[in-house]
C-alpha cells in the first residue's frame, strides 16, 4: 500500500512524476510537431483547391496585403502564360457568436469562384449551417459582384439568409465582399 | 463599453453553467440548499479570479516566449491544484470566519471544471468585443472572469432557490432527485437562451 | 470480483453517467450529435485507460499525502499527449469537441477511477475496469447524442430520415440539460425498477 509520507519522499516522488511527465510530453510533441504542421498543410490545401480553378499553379507561400487598415492573407492561381486569373482571399468578420474565417476564391473581373468556411462560431442548427447548407453556399458560386450586390435581401441585395441566421449570412456576405475589395487592390498593383 | 459588453456577454448570453456547461456537477451537487449554493458562488468566485490571473502571467510571460504552449493544460492544473490549497491555509490563518463559511467548497474547486475552462478560455479563444477579433489582454481577462464567475453564482442561487421548492412538491418516484433538477435546469437555460444576440 | 464483473459493470450497475453521475459537462456539451458523442466517449476512454494502468503501477511509491497531485500529474499527461495526437491525425474532430479535450484533467469520472479503484487494485484488472468505465461512458454519452440528434436534426450519425430542421433547442443548451433527464427517468424505471 502507499508509502509513508516524509518531506523527502513527497518532493522527490513529486519532483520525479513532474520530470517523467514532461519527458513523455516532450518526446510527443516532438514526434506529432511534423504531422501537426503537414495537417494543417493539407487543410489548407484542400480548401484552395475547393475555391480556386480546377487548372492552374497555386502560389505556395501566402502572401499579404492591406486594405482599410486590415491586414488580408491571399494566395495566387497563376495560368499557362504565367498571368495571374484567380486569388483566394481570407477573410475575416464578426458573426454572431464570434470570428467567421472563409476563404474566398475571387476570379479576375470580381466574379466570386467558389467560397469556404475555414474557422466559426456560430450557433449549432442555426447559424452553423453557413458551413452545410448547399442552397446558401451555392448562390456565390460565379457571384458577379461589378453588377449585383452582394448583400442580403433584407439589406437590399441578392443573397438569400439562412433561414433565421440573418446576422451570420449578412456576416458571411460581408466576408465575401471584403475578398472581392481585396482582390480589386491585388488587380490594380498588378496593372 | 467594451468591459461594459464583457460582463453582459460572459454573465447571460454565455453564461457558463447554462450555455456552456463548464462546472456542472458542483452545480448539481451543492444547490440543494441555498445557503450552501450562495457559499460555493463566492468560493468559485474568488478562485477563478485568481487563477486567471495567475494562469494568464504564466501562460503570456513564461510558456509562449519559450514555445511551451503544449504544456498550457497540465502547468493549469497544477496551478490551480496549487492555488486552492494556498487560498485554503491563507484564508484559515487571515479570516477564520470567511474560511469557516468557504471552506469545505475549496477542495471541491480543484475539480471544477468551471476554473481550468476559464483559464483555457482566455488565453486560446478569439474574442470579438470592440469589433475586431482579438486575445484577451489581462485587464479584459479579470473582468471576464469576475463577469463569468458572477454568472455561475446567478444561475446557482437562482437555481438553489427553485430547488428548495422543488424539494417540497410530491415528484414522481423517477423523478426524485436529479432527473427533476436536470429538467428544471433545462427550462432556465431555455429562458437564458432568450438573451442570445444581445450582444 | 471476477474479471468479466469488473469489465461489465461499468455498462449499466455502475454506469458513469446514468448511475454515479460523474462528469456531466462532456456528456452535457458534445452530444449535440451522435458522432460527438461518441467521439467525446472514446477520447476520455482512451485518457482513462492509460492512466489507470499507470496509476495502478505508480501508487504503491507513491506517498499518501501527495497521492492526488500525483495522480493528477499523470492525467493531465496522457490528456496532453490525446490532444497533440488528435491535433495531427484528426484534426477536424479536434476542433469539434475543442475546449473539452484539455478538460478531461478534471473529469471526475477519470480521477474518480484513479481514487476509488486503481490505486487499491493490480494493472490487469485497473486496465479492465478503464476499459469497462470507458465503454459505460461512451455508450451514454452516444445514446444521449442519438437522441439529440433525431430530435434536433432529424438525423442519425448524419444520415437524415426526416426532412426540414427539427427541433432547434434540443441541439442547443436547454436540450441537453431536458434530454438527460428524461433518459435518467428512463433509466431508473428501467434499470433499477422504481
Amino acid at each position: 500500500m502507499a508509502a509513508k509520507s516524509t518531506l523527502v519522499n513527497m518532493a522527490l516522488c513529486l519532483f520525479g512524476v513532474c520530470l517523467v511527465c514532461s519527458a513523455i510530453l516532450a518526446g510527443t510533441y516532438a514526434l506529432t510537431k511534423n504531422p501537426i504542421e503537414e495537417a494543417s498543410r493539407k487543410a489548407l490545401k484542400e480548401a484552395l483547391s475547393k475555391v480556386l480553378m480546377a487548372e492552374g499553379e497555386i502560389s505556395s507561400e501566402a502572401a499579404y496585403i492591406d486594405l482599410d487598415g486590415v491586414n488580408y492573407e491571399y494566395y495566387t492561381q497563376t495560368a499557362e502564360a504565367d498571368s495571374a486569373v484567380c486569388w483566394a482571399v481570407k477573410s475575416t468578420v464578426i458573426g454572431f457568436g464570434g470570428p467567421l474565417t472563409l476563404l474566398v476564391g475571387v476570379e479576375r473581373n470580381g466574379v466570386v469562384h467558389a467560397t469556404k468556411v475555414l474557422s466559426h462560431s456560430e450557433t449549432p442548427g442555426l447559424g452553423a449551417k453557413c458551413e452545410t447548407e448547399e442552397s446558401f453556399i451555392r448562390q456565390f458560386e460565379g457571384f458577379e459582384s461589378a453588377s449585383r450586390s452582394l448583400k442580403v435581401r433584407k439589406d437590399g441585395g441578392e443573397i438569400d439568409a439562412i433561414t433565421a441566421s440573418t446576422i451570420t449570412s449578412r456576416a458571411y456576405a460581408k466576408a465575401v465582399e471584403n475578398a472581392v475589395a481585396v482582390a480589386a487592390k491585388i488587380q490594380e498593383g498588378l496593372q | 463599453m467594451e468591459y461594459f459588453l464583457i460582463i453582459i456577454s460572459a454573465i447571460f448570453v454565455n453564461n457558463i453553467l447554462l450555455a456552456q456547461f463548464l462546472g456542472v456537477c458542483p452545480f448539481l451537487g451543492v444547490s440543494n440548499k441555498l445557503s450552501t449554493a450562495t457559499g460555493m458562488s463566492g468560493a468559485v468566485c474568488f478562485v477563478i479570479t485568481l487563477a486567471t490571473l495567475v494562469t494568464w502571467l504564466i501562460n503570456t510571460y513564461l510558456l509562449v516566449p519559450l514555445k511551451l504552449e503544449f504544456l498550457q493544460t497540465i502547468a493549469f492544473i497544477l496551478v490551480i491544484a496549487a492555488l486552492v490549497q494556498m487560498v485554503e491555509i491563507v484564508l484559515k490563518k487571515i479570516s477564520p470566519a470567511l474560511y469557516s463559511a468557504l471552506g469545505i467548497f475549496l477542495p471541491l474547486i480543484t475539480t471544477n471544471c468551471a476554473v481550468l475552462g476559464v483559464a483555457i478560455t482566455v488565453v486560446t479563444k478569439q474574442f470579438t468585443f470592440g469589433g475586431e477579433a482579438h486575445l484577451l489582454n489581462l485587464g479584459e481577462s479579470i473582468v471576464y472572469a469576475v463577469a463569468t464567475s458572477l454568472g455561475y453564482g446567478l444561475a446557482m442561487i437562482l437555481f438553489a432557490g427553485i430547488r428548495e421548492h422543488l424539494a417540497m412538491n410530491d415528484v414522481p418516484k423517477a423523478f426524485k432527485g436529479l432527473p427533476i433538477a436536470l429538467i428544471s435546469v433545462g427550462i432556465m437555460a431555455l429562458a437564458f437562451l432568450g438573451f442570445s444576440g444581445m450582444v | 470480483m471476477s474479471k468479466f464483473s469488473i469489465l461489465t459493470k461499468g455498462l449499466v450497475k455502475e454506469n458513469p453517467t446514468f448511475v454515479l453521475l460523474l462528469g456531466m459537462c462532456p456528456t452535457l456539451a458534445t452530444t449535440t450529435s451522435a458522432i460527438n458523442g461518441l467521439e467525446m466517449g472514446l477520447a476520455t476512454m482512451f485518457v482513462l485507460i492509460l492512466s489507470n494502468i499507470v496509476i495502478s503501477l505508480i501508487a504503491p511509491v507513491v506517498p499518501d499525502k501527495v497521492h492526488i497531485p500525483a495522480y493528477i500529474v499523470v492525467i493531465a499527461t496522457f490528456v496532453t499527449v490525446l490532444q497533440l495526437v488528435m491535433q495531427a491525425f484528426t484534426p477536424q474532430v479536434y476542433s469539434t469537441l475543442g475546449l473539452f479535450i484539455p478538460l478531461i484533467v478534471v473529469n471526475c469520472i477519470v480521477l474518480g477511477r484513479a481514487e476509488a479503484f486503481a490505486g487499491k487494485n493490480g494493472v490487469v484488472d485497473s486496465a479492465l475496469d478503464g476499459i469497462g468505465i470507458g465503454i459505460g461512458f461512451t455508450l451514454a454519452l452516444t445514446v444521449i447524442g442519438i437522441v439529440r440528434e433525431i430530435l434536433g436534426s432529424g438525423s442519425v450519425f448524419g444520415f437524415k430520415f426526416i426532412a426540414g430542421d427539427g427541433i432547434l433547442a434540443f441541439v442547443m443548451a436547454p436540450g441537453a440539460f431536458i434530454v438527460l433527464g428524461y433518459l435518467l427517468v428512463l433509466f431508473n424505471k428501467i434499470a433499477k425498477k422504481q
